[in-house]
């Protein structure tokens, strides 16, 4: 069929099922934006800002587990992804990114709006084109999608040249990609299988250790299985909430900087660590020297490159992790293994219930902790998916909510992107109607990208903004004040500026304060019930610090704050203990 | 240590920039790197020289196969590769003086490309050491411009085949 590759564009996201495109026009784009204006059963969400967009379309990735895509134009429009795509790489998040480009003849003559997009973005890209004929577009398209949603899934942008955009083309939808050099290892090793279920048959101290692998993978229910089979205590991090259920008996917490005493301590005395769709992160590991000394460590990734990459391995398995980790319960099954962990369940239970998470209540104040275990009890039992800004807002998000469905969390992890939690639930409420969506959000990350109440109240997108408002650049000054003598250099914001109420009303959204603990469920209430965007700036104690946590560089089982106890090697004469460390 | 890496990609624009940049970004240094078509008219071979260790060299190689655009990374075996490079080597001469730096390039199986009134161009290939041998040799007669290929190489041909 004869079409402009502007309308192949289009049919080519409708051969995808793409149903949501996030994006903001522009000169050079537009034979793209006038197909996709009448284009059936695409919808075309206008961000008011590219960045708000790539976050917006990171996302609906994240809670659909199809990629997002966006589409805007050569230059700025291009310059203001960068940011949404580098995001979405280190949080290995589909997304297929499609830019306008100037004409070819004058490609490199730095035309107007002209910048290398390709150029700049393959650090950040899992891989990019240039589109330099018409007829090549069905097929970059197919590979485009196949590349961004399997293996270790990541960001791919198309870039357009306006005439390539409005050149003439057959369409024909490709019937399959030929990518010689992608071909990722779906199924494990069965030698090394083998190998990981004999060592948890045996293992008396298991550990598993669950990362966003697990979700991209959809392997949750995999996870669940074997984590039940063999009572495995199950800790998950920042980007893997939610793919064990943290209502769970065998839930342990996050590990790393702010996560849990009790799961750092059972990292460190673990004999056998399952890495599952992880990375060894620096904020996960702390010291890596220090970091599960006593374990041996199986590690499950699609992507060879992160096994060894931190940490030495005793078992590598190259695989997607639903298929290995069904393949591992089925091998114990065979085995006739019996879990061995009851033991070491008290010790860990023990911790649990010794070393929770814990602030100091207040009458007159609202501490920001508080807030966030109203919000986890106010939404109990209802469909909710929480995004996130970044700083300490994040951090009390990850240790007091609650999240116990897959793909509910959506939270800025490797990159750390403040600005990143209103495009994120805009993203997110468009591919979850019937959730509620609540974005737990900072005073200052907040102002990132405020502009996007926007594109919730114009496309009525009921969203919850949780501003944590305590005037500060709450985690920079948390660093000043324990490393740098509380020189509050650049990280005071006032909290009067902007009026928070005032601006949710300006964008026609419901804008509610609440300065002390008695205004603050009725706050919450008022504003979830709202039909429509709302906005609660909540007043929190000022200087209130997120902990526990690891120093800088430090190892994770000795941390500041928090309730008193550890480095683990001390506390373990206790009779209890015995039993596992005999 | 010295590795030398054999690379097959697609002959397509940008793949250079891709592999030389991923090396900069992960902090490698490539000591040499010679790009070129192969019997196959849609790739290319590149022969890259790193110096790192074993554990960081395995890491590059990794990252590097996560190209869409690289089909095959060869780690080659120095014991078991074939490798030259060519050198172009402009060397003073007077013309009492001549017959010497010949004499020295015929000891290299070296070739005279070109003559001046007072240089002399040589064009030599072979392996790193032995074009080592020979600038050192030609130093002491000055050696006013010099350029080289970078490295290219081979696995051997498997014997029992």
């Amino acid at each position: 069929m004869k079409m402009t590759a502007a309308q192949a564009l289009v049919a080519s996201l409708q051969a995808e099922g793409v149903e949501v495109v996030f994006g903001y026009p522009g000169g050079v784009v537009l034979p793209i934006f006038d197909a996709l204006y009448e284009a059936e059963g695409l919808r075309v969400v206008l961000t008011r800002h590219e960045q708000g967009a790539t976050h917006a379309a990171d996302a609906y990735a994240r809670v659909t587990g199809k990629p997002g895509v966006v589409i805007v134009t050569s230059g700025p429009g291009a310059a203001n992804t960068v940011t949404g795509i580098a995001n979405a790489y280190m949080d290995s998040v589909p997304l297929v990114v499609i830019t306008g480009q100037v004409a070819t003849h004058v490609l490199g003559t730095d035309a107007f709006q002209e910048t290398d997009i390709t150029g700049i973005t393959i650090p950040i890209t899992k891989h990019n084109y240039l589109l330099d004929s018409a007829d090549d577009l069905p097929e970059v398209f197919a590979e485009a999608f196949h590349i961004a949603s399997t293996g270790r899934p990541g960001p791919v942008l198309i870039d357009i040249p306006v005439d390539i955009a409005r050149g003439e083309i057959t369409y024909k939808r490709p019937e399959r990609v030929n990518l010689p050099g992608y071909k990722p290892t779906v199924k494990g090793h069965a030698k090394q299988i083998h190998q990981a279920a004999s060592l948890i048959a045996k293992a008396r101290k298991p550990l598993l250790y669950a990362g966003g692998g697990v979700l991209s993978s959809g392997a949750w229910k995999e996870l669940k299985e074997l984590a039940e089979l063999m009572q495995l205590p199950v800790v998950t991090t920042l980007m893997g909430k939610g793919a064990f259920p943290e209502d769970h008996h065998l839930f342990v917490g996050m590990p790393g900087m702010h996560g849990g005493k009790f799961t750092n301590y059972a990292i460190t005395e673990t004999d056998l660590l399952l890495g599952v769709g992880v990375r060894f992160d620096d904020r996960v590991t702390g010291k890596l020297a220090a970091f599960a000394t006593k374990a041996k460590v199986v590690h499950i990734d699609v992507d060879p490159a992160e096994i060894g990459k931190n940490r030495g391995v005793d078992v590598p398995i190259v695989g997607d992790a639903k298929p290995v980790l069904a393949a591992i319960t089925a091998e114990l099954r065979k085995m006739g293994a019996e879990p061995r962990t009851e033991a070491w369940m008290r010790v860990v239970d023990d911790w649990r219930a010794r070393y929770p998470f814990h602030y100091h209540a207040s009458e007159s104040s609202i501490m920001p902790e508080y807030a966030v275990e109203r919000v986890r009890e106010l939404t109990r039992g209802r469909p909710t998916v929480f995004t996130t800004e970044v700083g300490q807002n994040q951090m009390w998000a990850c240790q007091y909510l609650e999240i116990v469905e897959p793909r509910t969390w959506v939270s800025s992890g490797g990159l750390g992107t403040m600005g990143f939690g209103l495009p994120a639930a805009i993203g997110a409420q468009l591919g979850r109607p019937d959730h509620l969506v609540i974005d737990i959000a900072g005073d200052g990350s907040i102002q990132m990208n405020s502009q996007e109440l926007a594109t919730a109240a114009i496309n009525k997108l009921p969203v919850k903004v949780i501003i944590l408002n305590n005037g500060y650049l709450g985690m920079v000054r948390q660093w000043q004040e324990l490393f740098y003598d509380k020189r509050y250099s650049s990280s005071t914001l006032p909290q009067d500026c902007p009026d928070f109420v005032k601006l949710a009303e300006a964008y026609g959204a419901f804008g509610i304060r609440a300065t002390t603990p008695a205004e603050l469920d009725d706050a919450l209430v008022a504003a979830f019930a709202f039909d429509g965007p709302a906005v609660v700036d909540v007043r929190v104690e000022r200087e209130e610090n997120v902990f526990p946590m690891v120093a800088p560089g430090g190892s994770i089982d000795e941390m500041l704050g928090g309730i008193p106890g550890g480095p683990v090697s001390d506390m373990l004469d206790s009779e209890l203990f015995e039993e596992v460390w005999e | 240590m010295k590795h030398t890496l054999s690379v097959l990609v697609e002959n397509k624009p940008g793949v250079l920039t891709r592999v030389a940049s991923l090396f900069a970004r992960r902090g490698f240094n490539i000591d040499s790197l010679a790009v070129g078509t192969t019997e196959d008219p849609t790739l290319s071979r590149m022969t890259i020289v790193v110096s790192a260790e074993d554990t960081p060299i395995e890491q590059i190689t990794k990252q590097l196969h996560k190209l869409i655009n690289v089909l095959k990374i060869q780690d080659l075996d120095p014991k078991d590769m074939i490798d030259r490079e060519l050198v172009l080597f402009k060397v003073n001469a007077t013309p009492e003086r001549r017959h010497e730096i010949i004499e020295i390039a015929n000891v290299f199986r070296a070739k005279i490309v070109d003559v001046g009134r007072s240089s002399l161009t040589i064009e030599a290939t072979g392996t790193t050491d032995k074009l080592a041998a020979m600038e050192d040799l030609l130093r002491a007669y000055g050696i006013k411009e010099l350029a080289r290929t970078g490295k290219i190489a081979l696995a051997r041909g498997s014997r029992d085949a």
